[in-house]
């Protein structure tokens, strides 16, 4: 066991954990952030995404040894009253059917939205490449990425 | 510069029978060519006092060449824009991956989002090499998993022996690496040793790491000749 610490949605953390286990588990187990899913487990699905240093890691197979000194967000953080463009616009389109992996497809978003402001389809479609929806929303998680590149860039011009 | 000092004391010590004029002429030409080969021979082998044999560096780099063409080596040097895997070296199944401008990966699909430090265990999961420190010790936590970047993307897949042994001379090619860095890289790069260390569903290459280094030491110290 040992003691880590981060930053974590804004606020030092530190927490007594196995250096070797998952940032997903003592997210979910430790720490009850429970917005963050488990999927495959396998780096594959994206349902388990959170943002490490800004970068769109996967928490199922990132170590905590890893984690040490770092800033994680998860879906929690992204804002503390929905008021992130992601999220509004993930409101206003109605993207979710059964909701389970769209914690992971709007961190995702959230991501590429920061580095690429507005993103075309064929961006989109490659930057959401490494997130699943067995429901098939995929249309809507193009269509509220757009809308969330439009509101900010709105929030910009009124700032 | 040292083989032209050295050949100045030469002209000095005159050997009898021999014009001024057809010595001058003689280490002129002696001066030229050494300044010559100790251009065209790595930098490791320019001081050697072994004689350098062609025949035996081309032997050793076809040696090292079934290395890199192994998939572990080829799945990271890919042709393409995108890394391999596997051992039928297929496109990342899915991901849009990109190598982008570092060899790191793009946007939402960096290489470190998924690998890690160290392999992960099981079948299919995501393999991982831990990062160097900028003093060379290793980093146990950050993972060093990239590509070539896109300036020198250090192509493997599809090279032919003879088109592989001259592009990892060029230094236009290779990164500016040295012989010796290249022998360096090759002996202590976390991710040229995670070849031999795969993890769970994936075969190493044919030789040890030993054999390998051995081979690519032997290719350049004779010279670093090129297959036909």
């Amino acid at each position: 066991m040992k003691n880590v610490t981060f930053i974590l949605n804004s606020k030092s953390t530190t927490v007594e954990v196995d250096p070797d286990k998952p940032l997903l588990w003592v997210l979910r187990e430790d720490l009850g952030l429970t917005g963050t899913k488990y999927g495959c487990g396998m780096a594959i699905c994206g349902c388990c995404i959170v943002h490490l240093d800004g970068d769109a890691i996967r928490s199922c197979v990132t170590p905590m040894s890893r984690i040490e000194g770092k800033r994680v967000t998860t879906i929690e953080g992204l804002s503390n009253d929905r008021s992130h463009p992601v999220q509004k616009a993930w409101m206003q389109i109605q993207v979710p059917q059964c909701g389970y992996c769209q914690p992971g497809q709007m961190m995702s978003a959230a991501c590429l939205l920061a580095q690429n402001p507005k993103p075309t389809d064929a961006d989109i479609a490659e930057a959401m490449s490494g997130n699943l929806c067995r429901c098939g929303t995929y249309q809507r998680v193009r269509k509220a990425i757009h809308l969330a590149a439009s509101l900010t860039a709105e929030k910009r011009v009124a700032e | 510069m040292r083989v032209i000092a050295t050949a100045k004391s030469s002209y000095h010590r005159c050997i009898p029978g021999i014009s001024v004029m057809k010595l001058s002429i003689l280490l002129v030409a002696g001066c030229l060519l050494s300044v010559v080969r100790l251009f065209a021979l790595p930098e490791s082998t320019a001081n050697s006092p072994k004689p350098r044999d062609a025949a035996i560096a081309r032997a050793a780099f076809s040696e090292a060449y079934k290395v890199f063409m192994h998939p572990r080596c080829v799945n990271c040097h890919p042709a393409g824009d995108s890394p391999l895997r596997g051992e039928d070296s297929r496109p990342h199944a899915g991901l849009r991956l990109r190598r982008g401008p570092d060899g790191q990966g793009v946007l939402t699909l960096k290489c470190s989002n998924c690998h890690q430090a160290q392999n992960q265990q099981g079948l299919h999961m995501p393999p991982g090499a831990p990062n160097i420190l900028k003093d060379g010790s290793l980093d146990p936590s950050n993972p060093r998993w990239h590509l070539p970047s896109m300036k020198t993307p250090m192509i493997f897949q599809g090279r032919t022996e003879a088109q592989l042994c001259r592009q990892l001379q060029d230094p236009r090619q290779n990164g500016e690496l040295s012989a010796a860095q290249l022998i360096h890289h090759v002996s202590i790069d976390p991710l040229v040793l995670w070849g031999w260390n795969p993890g769970e569903g994936r075969s190493a290459p044919p030789l040890t790491h030993d054999q390998f280094v051995a081979s690519v030491k032997e290719w350049l110290d004779n010279g670093g000749a090129c297959p036909k």
